[in-house]
């Protein structure tokens, strides 16, 4: 079990849960992710890491609430735990001194952003960062974001806060200004990294996007992730997450993320029905996990956060 | 008296029993298991069977060396505990290798009787000593030595983990087992359906394990969350067992196999035996649905009849295996094809998948298939497929699942650079000691040969742990 240590609300629908996971803290780079199973009959679903602590011994994660599970975790407050974390997962990010790198957040992306935009800084990059979301209440951690960036820019699609617009119109002008860009990274929705990758399919920019492929296991063994880059069949949890993004063919990204859209629908409006109720089941398994652990009864099953 | 007090002759004259069987109209409609067991006196009438001869091929047939004729007599004289207890000392799983060992290639297989007629079924017999202590809630366990002081990492939880664990436990060491998914068992519990082997057995199974001492650490993924050098050095471990298992499925690339509703047999079975995907809304992990839907399955193994059996429980309209080779290539245990017949499954030998075509929305419609003949013989000693020119055809599906085999997951090799792989990536291990290239570690199982059996790997395992306590005890490389 993992332990949340802290959670706080970062926009609407969106929270960070700071978590005891040892193991990962110490091993986690910019760009890679874990996967997640809440309670005894949850499903395994990857999130990208969003920062970790090795000295606390800490990750943190940051959740938007869109389907039963990570509407389900974004219930869970301080004190709650994880039945199970594992991780890292997947490629860190190439980081690398390419000069000026554009870093796109979209929506939730932002937080995976955050990381790789960091090191990037560290790596003498100059780093321009584009926030997107669709109305004000959605950008998230734009303080974090723009203190690790030399320049921040912000797009709503309403126009609520930042520039009325994508995020691939601020792009364009960057693309189009005085200033060479050498290297752009884009995480967010599909829709908007595809966006992207047709932005700069002709410009010659080393252009990267992380896709979000629907997982089981997260480690190469069901390939159910699998995604076509250049062609040819990748595995997004251990070939990946992040591809160039002009070898992405998004059509089949969008197709096989959409297999399950109707499970998942059902799933999410069963959880909205009674989420109490699912909320109580989880909170009683984690006290069934607790005293099991300390009575000794699976003494010897122990996770690597206690 | 000797245990047997029939002559030769008189037991030469039983017939060997049958097993059991759920029926096979009821079966297709449930996940339960499919053959239920000899009641204690079928068995003791099947152990009366055995003539005990001078050289008992069956002991010398077995991966990990079953003292069959010694757990024959402890059954005869009924001491079933002992008879456990007899089989633990070599083999740490019984009543999981009483139910998928391939038999007939191994113990039975050997077996004088096979030549004048049926061999002892000694499958049966393992099974029933082992579901003896499952039920009396007893456990006949080998007795362990004083403790050494030695620390051991198992990777992965598969048979050839659980075996070697099962070993070194009983020589002392301090034994703890890392396991990547979030439960124990490796391919027991993700790959094999519960129809062949409930998950409660596996489960008694590692439990027995943990009462005898081993350790086990979920969500663990070597190579990645730790490295094999983290182990040795920070935390101190003598020796590492690599036991990771088949690793990445193998598609055909071939056309259209980006379509949604086209599988890997892993990600397949996952879903369903780890996930519990098909009592979806109950368990959260969705399922493509089979429902009345044309499936169609791809390979002649195990896990090719695991998932064609596993899509008729799921309701499958109608569930197709197409192998490229004839029946008689066929890797999969005799039983498995017997039973998957019996369900209804749809054979379709000699046929080779060439395209998968999809609907506007990527999703898949329907096969296209050449159909095959066989040549010359190939590498692998079994006659070549090859194409028949003009023979191709489509066939309606909505499912296809791919269960041509697994290669290697680089995972733990390239976070551990002085271990040294093979061409295809497999990890060097010695087959006598299991030793790999690196000091203190070594291999065994589906990582070290590419796909095989449980009880191959458990016989791995078995060497693994026999050359980790020389080295321990020793100290020379």
């Amino acid at each position: 079990m993992f332990r949340i240590l802290e959670t706080r609300e970062l926009g609407r629908g969106v929270k960070m849960f700071v978590i005891e996971a040892a193991r990962i803290a110490r091993k986690q780079k910019p760009g890679q992710f874990v996967i997640v199973r809440l309670y005894e009959h949850g499903e395994r679903i990857p999130l990208t890491i969003a920062d970790s602590d090795p000295h606390e011994g800490t990750i943190t994660l940051v959740v938007q609430g869109i389907g039963k599970t990570t509407c389900l975790l974004n219930m869970l407050e301080a004190g709650d735990s994880i039945l199970d974390i594992v991780g890292p997962l997947g490629k860190p990010s190439e980081i690398q001194h390419y000069g000026t790198a554009v870093v796109i957040g979209g929506g939730v992306g932002t937080a995976i952003a955050l990381p790789t935009a960091r090191a990037l800084r560290q790596a003498g990059n100059y780093v321009i960062s584009i926030l997107g979301a669709r109305s004000r209440d959605l950008v998230i951690l734009e303080e974090e974001v723009r203190k690790v960036s030399n320049e921040t820019h912000i797009c709503t699609d309403d126009g609520t806060y930042g520039r009325k617009g994508l995020v691939t119109d601020k792009l364009k002008d960057l693309l189009s200004g005085p200033y060479p860009i050498d290297y752009i990274l884009a995480i967010g929705p599909v829709p908007m990294m595809r966006a992207v990758a047709k932005e700069t399919k002709f410009t010659g920019v080393k252009t990267i996007v992380s896709l979000n492929s629907i997982m089981v296991d997260g480690t190469g063994m069901c390939g159910g992730c699998r995604v076509l880059v250049n062609k040819k069949n990748q595995f997004a949890c251990v070939d990946g997450p992040e591809f160039e993004a002009e070898a992405v063919n998004f059509d089949v990204l969008t197709e096989r993320n959409s297999a399950y859209r109707d499970k998942e629908q059902q799933a999410l409006k069963d959880l909205l029905a009674n989420p109490e109720h699912e909320l109580e089941i989880i909170r009683m398994e984690m006290k069934k996990h607790f005293v099991e652990a300390i009575s000794g009864e699976e003494t010897s099953e122990v996770n690597h956060a206690s | 008296m000797p245990p047997n007090p029939l002559p030769n002759k008189e037991r030469m004259k039983i017939q060997r029993q049958h097993m059991p069987e759920q029926d096979a109209q009821q079966r297709t409609h449930n996940f339960k298991e499919v053959n239920l067991g000899l009641p204690v006196e079928r068995a003791r009438q099947e152990a009366l069977r055995c003539i005990a001869c001078a050289k008992p091929t069956c002991m010398i047939e077995c991966p990990v060396g079953v003292k069959v004729r010694e757990f024959l007599d402890l059954i005869l004289a009924e001491d079933y505990l002992g008879a456990a207890a007899k089989i633990r000392e070599d083999n740490a799983l019984p009543a999981i290798t009483g139910r998928v060992c391939p038999q007939e290639d191994q113990c039975e297989g050997a077996c004088i009787l096979n030549k004048k007629g049926d061999s002892l079924a000694i499958g049966y017999l393992e099974r029933f000593v082992a579901d003896y202590e499952q039920k009396t809630g007893k456990l006949g366990l080998p007795p362990v030595a004083r403790k050494t002081g030695k620390k051991v990492a198992i990777v992965g939880s598969g048979p050839a983990g659980l075996s070697c664990a099962g070993d070194l436990i009983q020589k002392g060491h301090e034994v703890r087992v890392f396991e990547a998914l979030h439960e124990l068992g490796g391919v027991l519990v993700y790959g094999i359906p519960e129809f062949r082997l409930p998950r409660d057995i596996v489960r008694q199974e590692i439990h027995n394990l943990r009462r005898m001492g081993v350790e086990f650490e979920t969500n663990v993924v070597v190579g990645k969350t730790v490295t094999i050098d983290e182990l040795m050095q920070n935390e101190r471990y003598d020796a590492v067992f690599i036991a990771t298992g088949a690793g990445l499925p193998v598609f055909l690339n071939i056309p259209g196999e980006h379509l949604v509703g086209v599988f890997s047999a892993n990600e397949f079975l996952t879903r369903v035996n780890l996930m519990r995907g098909y009592r979806f809304p109950e368990y959260d992990e969705p399922l493509y649905d089979c429902k009345d839907k044309d499936v169609v399955v791809i390979g002649g193994g195990n896990t090719a009849m695991d998932a064609v059996r596993t899509s008729l429980r799921l309701g499958a309209k109608s569930a197709a295996l197409l192998y490229r080779r004839s029946e008689a290539e066929m890797p999969a245990r005799k039983e498995e094809v017997a039973h998957a017949r019996q369900e209804g499954v749809d054979f379709q030998m000699l046929v080779n998948p060439v395209e998968f075509l999809g609907d506007e929305h990527g999703r898949l419609r329907s096969v296209r298939c050449q159909r095959m003949e066989l040549g010359e013989p190939d590498a692998s000693g079994r006659r070549r497929p090859v194409p028949i020119a003009g023979s191709e055809f489509t066939r309606p599906a909505a499912l296809a699942i791919i269960a041509v085999g697994t290669t290697a997951n680089p995972m733990i090799q390239s976070s551990t650079p002085d271990l040294k792989t093979n061409k295809w990536r497999y990890i060097e291990a010695d087959p006598e000691t299991q030793r790999t290239s690196k000091r203190g570690v070594f291999a065994g199982g589906d990582i070290v040969t590419g796909g095989a059996t449980v009880i191959l790997a458990m016989g791995a395992g078995r060497k693994a742990a026999k050359s980790v306590h020389e080295y321990l005890t020793t100290g020379s490389w």
